[in-house]
């Protein structure tokens, strides 16, 4: 058996609800190697977070699990940093107390007070944000706080990167400028990157591999897509490249042809009268 | 003209301190509630008159005005009284030491009837040790209920119970059980004033409990995530991540338990004869004078304005410590 860097096997998770258990995502299995950067696409719901959330260990799959370095993943870990939706950073804290919050608490054994303070200003400066270190993250914008979000994310010197659509609430242009920051900063540190997305584009433009979800209930991977694009990448000469467009048009396909989007599966018959009564229960509920 | 120029010079100055306001705005900030007030007082100057009760007219503001300032000369009278009572007792207890240096003197207080002004800093006292009681017990209880789903489960049912209950039901039980279990021989506070402090929080306690534990619980999910990912330990956690989170919470409940207990306070004193301006109110609806009336309004504007201060205090309070103010 080769050995992979990350390895999820089988993995199925079922949630708890109040209708009996809910099975989110089935039989996943996916391997990454060590400074791979690795897209996970899918519809709206269908149970990206739920992958990410288990690698993180912030959910324990309930069958299959995941191995990283040979380690069985149980609990969270700094060795697999997540960079949240929303920065999630300390509204409390300062920039530079969030980062150094992070730092104290991975390094405090390895690295003395000056050490830590420079490390924190390091990674403030990988993603360019020494200027705000004494703002609160109220008082920057949200493309600023998501950089915060990644710097200490970085700070961890994690094995694994996690993100959770970290620029899903950007507009185009800071969200271009952060994805060509975080493409430099990955190539230079060599980490292993997985994330999240919606944007073909930016999937395309970062990823070395692709992986596209099924539906749900009960998700699965659907196809896997490598791309073979030579670094530096550069968006502006991609746009037209054979090869960018040709991976481009094959998410695509996958998302809008092979897999519908799932409101429109839904059965579209209307209630019987007999019926009716079942029938608002569920819609009740479903509100 | 003379009266006008100072103040034109202090709205001036008013205006300078509120930067970004225009001087309309200023106008209409001070204009309406001053108009208000103005309403109020001619009002109360109409339907005064018209109030006859067993002790007489109900007061004007005028007569309440007039009776706040003599009050305040009696405490003045009374504080010299005071002052020449223990010089004259020193006066005696060195001569008696100059016959006899082995001889026992005694030093006794004071033993004058207790001011308005004396009676407002026992309340003001007891007001404040019973809502620090208060909040020592219910920041960290309310802590606790927030962080854990069972023990919140089991809190709930005696929460719910207890939090509306009338000082007026505890007095009684407080009471009792005071007299019956602080018991020494040199008590460093009266029994009265722990009686008090008891009551209020009995009653005080809850809104900053609940608070507490609802600011605990509701810290957002994404936060608790950073913390698990950093792994902090539980202690680190509570401290960095929970309670800065529940601090502007807290602060509500805290402001909220501070008006119960100064309104409870007074309650208590009145029924429980305990020191404090519940007793003054209490005295001088039993002494019956033709002036009881209108002392009896200047305590109720007294503690309407004492309350409003504290508010404020805890406002400042709030601002200084609160992140998101
Ligand atoms: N704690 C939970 N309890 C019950 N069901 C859950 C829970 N978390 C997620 N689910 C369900 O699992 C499915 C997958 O959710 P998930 O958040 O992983 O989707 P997603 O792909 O990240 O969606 P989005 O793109 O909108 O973020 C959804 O149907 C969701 O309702
Ligand atoms: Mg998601």
């Amino acid at each position: 058996m080769t050995k992979h860097h990350l390895e999820l096997s089988g993995v199925e998770m079922s949630f708890d609800t109040p209708n009996g258990p809910f099975k989110a995502l089935d039989n996943i299995h996916l391997h990454i190697e060590r400074g791979e950067f690795v897209s996970l696409i899918g519809h709206s719901g269908c149970g990206k977070s739920t992958v990410l959330n288990v690698v993180a260990g912030l959910l324990q799959a309930t069958r299959g699990g995941c191995v990283l370095d040979g380690r069985e993943v149980n609990a969270p870990g700094p060795e697999r940093a997540v960079v949240f939706q929303n920065h999630s950073l300390m509204p409390w804290l300062t920039v530079f107390e969030n980062v150094a919050l992070a730092v104290r608490q991975v390094f405090r054994k390895r690295m003395g007070k000056r050490e830590m303070t420079d490390w924190v200003h390091h990674n403030l400066e990988l993603v360019n944000m020494t200027h705000a270190a004494n703002k609160r993250p109220g008082e920057i914008s949200g493309g600023m706080a998501q950089r915060v979000g990644i710097a200490r994310a970085l700070a961890m010197q994690p094995s694994v990167l996690l993100m959770d659509e970290p620029f899903g609430a950007l507009d185009a242009l800071t969200r271009a400028h952060l994805q060509d920051t975080l493409m430099g900063i990955q190539q230079e540190l060599n980490s292993t990157v997985i994330m999240i997305t919606h944007d073909v584009d930016e999937a395309v433009l970062l990823s070395d591999r692709i992986v596209m979800m099924t539906n749900g209930p009960a998700a699965t991977i659907g196809e896997i897509v490598d791309i073979d694009l030579a670094r530096p990448r550069d968006r502006v000469v991609l746009a037209d490249h054979p090869d960018y467009v040709h991976y481009r048009q094959r998410v695509l396909r996958f998302l809008y042809e092979k897999q519908v989007f799932p409101s429109e599966h839904a059965p579209q018959t209307p209630p019987e009268s007999s019926e009716r009564e079942t029938a608002t229960d569920v819609l009740a509920e479903e509100i | 003209m003379s009266t006008l120029t100072p103040t034109m010079t202090l709205m001036a100055r008013l205006r300078e301190r509120l930067p970004g306001r225009s001087g309309r705005d200023l106008m209409q900030a001070l204009t309406l509630p001053v108009v208000g007030i103005v309403l109020f007082l001619m009002c109360w100057q109409l339907v005064a008159p018209r109030i006859d009760t067993s002790l007489g007219q109900f007061p004007s503001p005028g007569q309440v005005w007039h009776q706040a300032g003599q009050l305040w000369q009696e405490h003045q009278n009374e504080r010299q009284r005071a002052e020449r009572y223990i010089e004259m007792q020193e006066a005696r207890n060195q001569r008696i030491l100059a016959d006899n240096p082995d001889a026992e003197v005694k030093i006794r207080d004071y033993p004058g009837a207790p001011t308005f002004i004396d009676q407002i800093g026992t309340s003001l006292i007891t007001v404040l040790a019973g809502f620090l009681l208060a909040s020592v017990i219910a920041i960290p209880l309310g802590i606790l209920i927030g962080l854990n789903r069972h023990f919140a489960a089991a809190a709930n049912p005696l929460i719910q119970i207890f939090k509306p209950v009338s000082p007026l039901a505890w007095l009684p039980l407080v009471t009792m059980v005071v007299s019956a279990v602080y018991v020494s021989e040199d008590p460093l506070f009266e029994k009265a004033f722990i009686t008090s402090m008891i009551t209020v929080t009995l009653c005080s306690l809850w809104p900053t409990l609940i608070n507490t534990s609802t600011g605990v619980s509701s810290v957002d999910p994404d936060l608790v995530n950073v913390s698990r990912v950093l792994r902090l330990p539980f202690l680190t956690h509570t401290r960095k991540v929970v309670l800065p989170a529940a601090v502007p919470q807290i602060f509500t409940g805290l402001r909220v338990s501070l008006g119960i207990a100064w309104m409870v306070l007074i309650a208590a004193e009145m029924l429980a004869q305990n020191p404090g301006l519940g007793k003054f109110v209490w005295d001088e609806f039993q002494n019956g004078s033709s002036d009881s009336l209108s002392r009896i309004m200047v305590a109720v504007l007294a503690i309407g304005f004492i309350g409003y201060l504290l508010d404020r205090i805890m406002l400042l309070l709030q601002r200084q410590v609160a992140w998101n103010e």
